[in-house]
């Protein structure tokens, strides 16, 4: 098959809503190809690339340990899968994590994106907001950002690039053919930044 | 896909603010709803202490709901039912990352306006406590923090979104650790949703304006209900939930999610519970999964339960008709 085969990891969260994004995305930039749930470690080796959605970081990262998706997944990534993590996905993508409250966290991560990421940066629900922001550097000058108990990056490694910032706190990141952000595009009817990662996908065919 | 949509012109919760050169609001449909998204396929546990908090959060909770009593002690405590004390919600706030909700009485709006000043991520307006006002809900558009709110019906889950809930739940039957009633109450709410779909499809307006009419919701609701052929916001079944074939099952019928209220920490294998209800409700789709996660819980240990034909306190009648 010619086609892209495009995974968003289906443990818990958002996965309904960045399986429409990517499909939507994906009809638009005229690519053919499937979009499917991952539930199962078996799943993964035939992936050309992945999306871990938002939901809950503690409970994707436990369940998919447990199962052993973890650790597929982390090989996959390593044998140069592009993948996009939004939000808990970031943070499941991360290299070290702590809380804004509880300091430093001990759960269970991908350590791929050399990156420090702060969980709850902006506060509780009540905090959460939407305001525009720029993915510049991606050829994204506007976004509408969906930012809901969201984390920030606080750290960066010296091989990731700063794709964007609201107000000094750093929202975007990417380093080779691994993105991640902490907000939502999937709650929007903004197609870019999916868009942007089937490209990647593409070219990485 | 479901719908984000839904702000009232007015609504009074939504909050437009300047951070720097930055317009932001907070308190929007996309933020309220878009929470109750990022729960889904997760269970929300009860809890009324700190070290319960951290024994979901452990296992593998979604989020906890802060009591004073877990459901079956207030239906054994009878009296007047009220939001749990602001100190300990706090204190569970303080010892978990994930999101912490607590209840309000139905219609009480200060108690509402108290739990969102404490902070608390999700408020739901429940049945199970006193209700404030059987006659009135709390308009909910009024507040940033998202509600959450129970129904038995499609009617009641159309009114409960009109006035502003970011997420529904079954009623159930709380505090009994029988799941029958909160099977009955998805059902009935699928059966609902099927017939406004086909008239939907079949395009007769004039039996759609009627359904609305019978549901006394609006138009505009009733027909975007119709078209998704879902509730158009994120349905989790709770209500006498105490295994994980219970959750699992809940999970068959279409639900997004699972609340468990007294059936995790009123049986005496609370942690091994937990992670039980949550492996089943994210592999529901697969029974040998569900069977190792059954495997995991001791029948001896469940709690024992109650048969909801002869309660004296029916708590999910409790502001249904309003």
């Amino acid at each position: 098959m010619n086609g892209l085969n495009i995974g968003v990891l289906a443990v818990q969260g958002d996965v309904a809503e960045n399986i429409m994004a990517t499909k939507m995305a994906m009809e638009e930039l005229g690519i053919e190809g499937i979009v499917s749930e991952i539930k199962y470690p078996e799943q993964i080796s035939e992936l050309d690339g992945m999306i871990i959605p938002g939901g809950e970081s503690t409970v994707i990262g436990q369940l998919s340990l447990v199962n052993g998706s973890l650790k597929q997944i982390k090989e996959k990534i390593e044998s140069g899968m592009p993948i996009l993590g939004i939000c808990a996905g970031m943070i499941l993508l991360s290299k070290r994590v702590k809380d804004r409250v509880m300091g430093d966290m001990d759960q269970p991560l991908l350590d791929m994106l050399d990156i420090k990421i702060e969980r709850n940066t902006f506060g509780r629900q009540r905090d959460s907001f939407e305001s525009e922001i720029s993915m510049e550097k991606i050829g994204i000058p506007k976004f509408q950002g969906v930012f809901i108990r969201a984390p920030s990056i606080v750290e960066t490694g010296k091989n990731v690039e700063v794709i964007s910032k609201f107000n000094e706190k750093i929202v975007a990141v990417k380093q080779g053919k691994i993105l991640g952000t902490s907000f939502h595009p999937e709650l929007t009817s903004d197609l870019s930044l999916h868009k942007y990662f089937i490209n990647l996908v593409k070219e990485n065919q | 896909m479901i719908p984000l949509s839904g702000d009232v012109a007015n609504s009074k919760g939504i909050i437009d603010e300047k951070i720097e050169s930055y317009s932001i609001k907070r308190g929007t449909s996309t933020l309220k709803r878009g929470l109750a998204h990022m729960l889904k396929n997760g269970v929300v546990m009860d809890v009324t202490t700190v070290e319960q908090a951290q024994i979901a959060e452990d296992s593998g909770a979604v989020s906890v709901m802060v009591l004073d009593k877990l459901p079956s002690d207030v239906r054994k405590a009878g009296g007047v039912a009220r939001t749990a004390s602001i100190r300990i919600i706090q204190e569970i706030m303080d010892s978990v990352t994930i999101p912490v909700m607590a209840k309000c009485r139905i219609g009480h709006v200060y108690e509402a306006k108290v739990l969102q000043e404490t902070n608390v991520d999700m408020i739901d307006e429940s049945e199970v406590l006193t209700p404030a006002d059987e006659l009135h809900h709390i308009w909910k558009w009024d507040f940033t923090t998202p509600f959450v709110n129970g129904a038995r019906s499609l009617g009641e889950a159309l009114r409960r979104i009109e006035e502003g809930a970011a997420m529904i739940r079954t009623k159930g039957e709380p505090g009994t650790g029988n799941v029958a009633e909160a099977v009955t109450h998805i059902k009935n709410v699928n059966d609902e949703l099927r017939r406004i779909k086909s008239i939907y499809d079949s395009g007769d307006e004039q039996e759609l304006i009627r359904m609305a009419r019978d549901l006394r919701v609006s138009y505009e609701l009733v027909e975007e209900t119709a078209s998704l052929g879902r509730l158009p916001v994120v349905n989790f079944a709770a209500g006498g939930i105490s295994t994980p074939a219970d959750a699992a099952y809940l999970m068959t019928l279409g639900c997004d999610g699972i609340f468990v209220g007294s059936g995790i920490f009123k049986a005496e294998d609370a942690k091994e519970r937990a992670q039980a209800i949550v492996l089943a409700t994210t592999f529901w789709e697969d029974p040998d999964k569900v069977k190792e996660a059954q495997k995991m819980i001791d029948e001896r240990q469940s709690m024992l339960g109650l048969d909801t034909k002869n309660l004296e306190l029916k708590m999910q009648e409790r502001g249904s008709t309003a």
